[in-house]
């Protein structure tokens, strides 16, 4: 009898109720869930590497200087205002918590130090993720829904090579320029908001920025700035390119999803990147 | 019969669980025009994509010149996709960069000819497409007419051996879509290209088709020329060619081919032995000179125009008309003699004569301003035929016969 009425329920439901299975439930979930993750990383690895090789091929350098201009020039403004008053709070916060011990002499060092390091990458790349990440996801995922990208293929152009490489490439170069320029506008910030505006010394704060940055500390925060590049050019690229194979929607609304994919992921990636980065570098 | 340039064996193709195509197999001839016809969404776009790789057959093989595509390398991919090119059937367009630079793409990153060169193309399939005025516009500036002309424009630029055309004439009026055909099958014959079109412009297709292939419930239901197709007994007929074939008599008042063979039998079975009824065949010459897209369409309004005005003027007296070929009418006069039929045509010539002054003087010369003179020659040739006999024999005849009955030039004056 108890026979029969397993028979019956697998007729019906195809499988058989195992006794506990809502229990495993959540774990199967989070189970696909993580190897839906690890493929997607791995088929993002791939995408990097393939474009990776189109990047030296002839008739590319007007493209990555194009690029250039769209990520790095046109996001200078907002870096620079971003930089400016990220410093300014740094300063402000900085120089409250070091007058308490009678080191506001160190402000220079505090505010200089954590831009370069950390502040700086970190920002500028969610910056840029969230003004040219979204529109390279956006750009690349309209060009997948109309057969544009298609039309590339038929045409014997490798839209690796026209689209993806240039848009990697030129944000190699521009994280880190953009970095500087995040850097620097920060310091600067730092020193209206602690010297300017709350009174510090002025000359103890330049001497403390030029004296407590060596080198490392410059090249450890463009390698950040290079990882991250990597990090969000691929990831919205990628999104973008691969709109069209979304299972969770269709047509525009893809195109929708995967820009705001491109952004979240890139964020997350490059918070979880800064800690891997920082703890091999330190 | 030669090796066909592209085949298909046992093709299958499935999107989940719904099968789109099921065991395709067909046959496609190099330097001929092969289109393919069926209902909407019947999978004739994938099958074209199948043919340029953007599409890959979940069973089954796809020939190229004999080989394998699943056998080729990505060197040998490259070189067969190099002699192809795909007009979309949403032109595809790069919406960010404008007229002129969608057409030089393909130019610029696929070759290494220079700037003067590139433009000089570019400007050459620019001018036979008369998109002088959009050059520097972007795709969503211009008609949906102007964008499937820069797609038409793109996909010619580089030369190409095979052309694949997925709905060239989508979205285009009634003229311009002759125009568009008349150009394709133009370029065809002076390039030499295999073409091979997706289209539902029944029965204008046929008039430059060498080839066509019905795709029906996933199927390949037939593959031959136009007038095997006439001959083809399948459900196809009923539902796809018989109700676009009606739409086309009300638009143009005459019969399609296959209508025209019924009324050929039906009445002049009638007729007892000995009786003879005659043929007049009249055709277009001069269409080879036509080079800019306003000529095609000016020439699309005569042909449309000389098939009404030969409808009316023959089908008053019992006749019926038909069109052969792209510039071809033939009209079948089942209650005249030779002598008769002589003396109708004449009338007919001088009266088209003197309608040309006023009707087929204003298509022309409104071109003549801007591009040109339009200038063709109308020839009719006579033949008697007998009741139920095939009528082909006398249609060539009538062929051998013509003679110029009337000279239409933009400034109309007469030869």
């Amino acid at each position: 009898m108890e026979r029969n009425s397993k028979i019956r329920d697998l007729e019906e439901n195809g499988t058989e109720e195992q006794p506990g299975r809502w229990l495993t439930m959540p774990f199967a979930a989070l189970g696909r869930t993580a190897i839906g993750w690890v493929n997607q990383m791995g088929a993002s690895f791939i995408f990097l590497c393939l474009a990776l090789l189109q990047i030296f091929k002839a008739k590319q350098l007007s493209k990555i200087v194009q690029q250039i201009y769209y990520i790095g020039a046109k996001s200078s403004m907002i870096v620079l205002l971003v930089g400016f008053f990220t410093g300014m709070v740094l300063g402000l916060q900085s120089y409250h918590a070091l007058v308490k011990f009678g080191a506001q002499g160190a402000l220079g060092t505090l505010v200089a130090l954590s831009l370069v390091r950390e502040m700086g990458p970190v920002l500028t790349a969610i910056m840029i993720a969230a003004r040219s990440g979204s529109a390279m996801a956006a750009e690349i995922g309209i060009m997948r829904i109309s057969e544009q990208i298609d039309a590339l293929d038929t045409m014997r152009i490798n839209p690796l090579r026209y689209l993806i490489s240039p848009r990697i490439a030129a944000s190699v170069v521009s994280f880190p320029l953009l970095t500087a320029l995040f850097d620097l506008i920060g310091i600067f910030g730092g020193y209206v908001s602690g010297v300017l505006l709350m009174g510090a010394n002025a000359g103890t704060y330049i001497y403390r920025v030029q004296a407590s940055m060596d080198m490392k500390d410059l090249t450890d925060g463009f390698v950040k700035a290079i990882v991250f590049a990597v990090i969000v050019s691929t990831v919205s690229c990628y999104q973008g390119y691969f709109a069209h194979m979304r299972s969770d929607s269709r047509g525009a609304k893809a195109v929708g999803f995967s820009t705001t994919s491109s952004v979240v992921l890139s964020c997350v990636l490059i918070l979880v990147s800064d800690y891997v980065v920082t703890s091999l570098l330190i | 019969m030669d090796e066909p340039l592209i085949e298909f064996r046992d093709v299958t193709k499935r999107f989940d669980s719904r099968t789109v195509l099921d065991r395709i197999n067909l046959k496609i001839y190099e330097g001929q025009v092969t289109t393919i016809i069926g209902l909407s969404g019947s999978g004739k776009s994938v099958l074209l994509k199948h043919i340029i790789g953007l599409i890959r057959p979940d069973e089954g093989t796809i020939l190229f010149q004999g080989k394998p595509l699943h056998d080729m390398d990505e060197k040998e991919r490259a070189s067969r996709l190099s002699r192809i090119s795909y007009m979309f059937q949403d032109n595809a367009l790069f919406d960010s960069i404008n007229v002129y630079d969608n057409i030089a793409l393909p130019l610029r990153e696929t070759t290494r000819l220079d700037k003067n060169e590139i433009d000089r193309r570019v400007m050459a399939r620019i001018e036979q497409t008369e998109l002088e005025d959009a050059i520097h516009k972007y795709p969503s500036e211009i008609s949906g007419g102007m964008q499937k002309r820069v797609a038409l424009a793109r996909a010619l630029v580089t030369d190409p051996r095979i052309v694949l055309f997925d709905e060239p004439t989508s979205g285009q009026d009634p003229v311009r879509k002759n125009a568009i055909l008349g150009m394709i099958a133009q370029y065809q014959r002076k390039f030499g290209f295999t073409a091979i079109m997706v289209s539902h412009e029944i029965p204008d297709v046929y008039f430059i088709s060498n080839r066509i292939l019905a795709l029906y419930e996933k199927s390949i239901v037939f593959q031959g020329s136009p007038e095997e197709l006439e001959d083809f007994d399948h459900p196809f007929k009923e539902e796809v060619i018989r109700s676009l074939e009606g739409l086309q008599v009300e638009l143009t008042g005459l019969y399609s081919r296959r209508q025209f063979k019924v009324m050929h039998y039906a009445q002049l079975a009638q007729k007892g032995r000995g009786t003879t009824f005659c043929i007049v065949l009249f055709s277009l010459v001069g269409l080879d000179a036509i080079r800019t897209g306003s000529e095609y369409e000016a020439v699309q309004e005569i042909i449309r125009n000389l098939g009404l005005y030969i409808d009316r003027h023959f089908g008053a007296i019992g006749g019926f008309s038909t069109r052969l070929e792209q510039s071809e009418f033939v009209t079948a006069l089942p209650y005249s003699d030779l002598a008769e039929t002589k003396s109708i045509l004449e009338n007919f010539a001088r009266e088209f004569q003197e309608w040309s002054v006023t009707g087929l003087r204003a298509a022309g010369r409104e071109q003549a301003r801007e591009n040109g003179c339009v200038e063709l020659a109308v020839l009719a040739g006579i033949a008697l035929g007998e009741p139920v006999a095939d009528i082909t024999p006398v249609v060539n005849e009538a062929k051998n016969r013509q003679i110029e009955i009337a000279r239409v030039r933009c400034d109309s004056r007469r030869s």
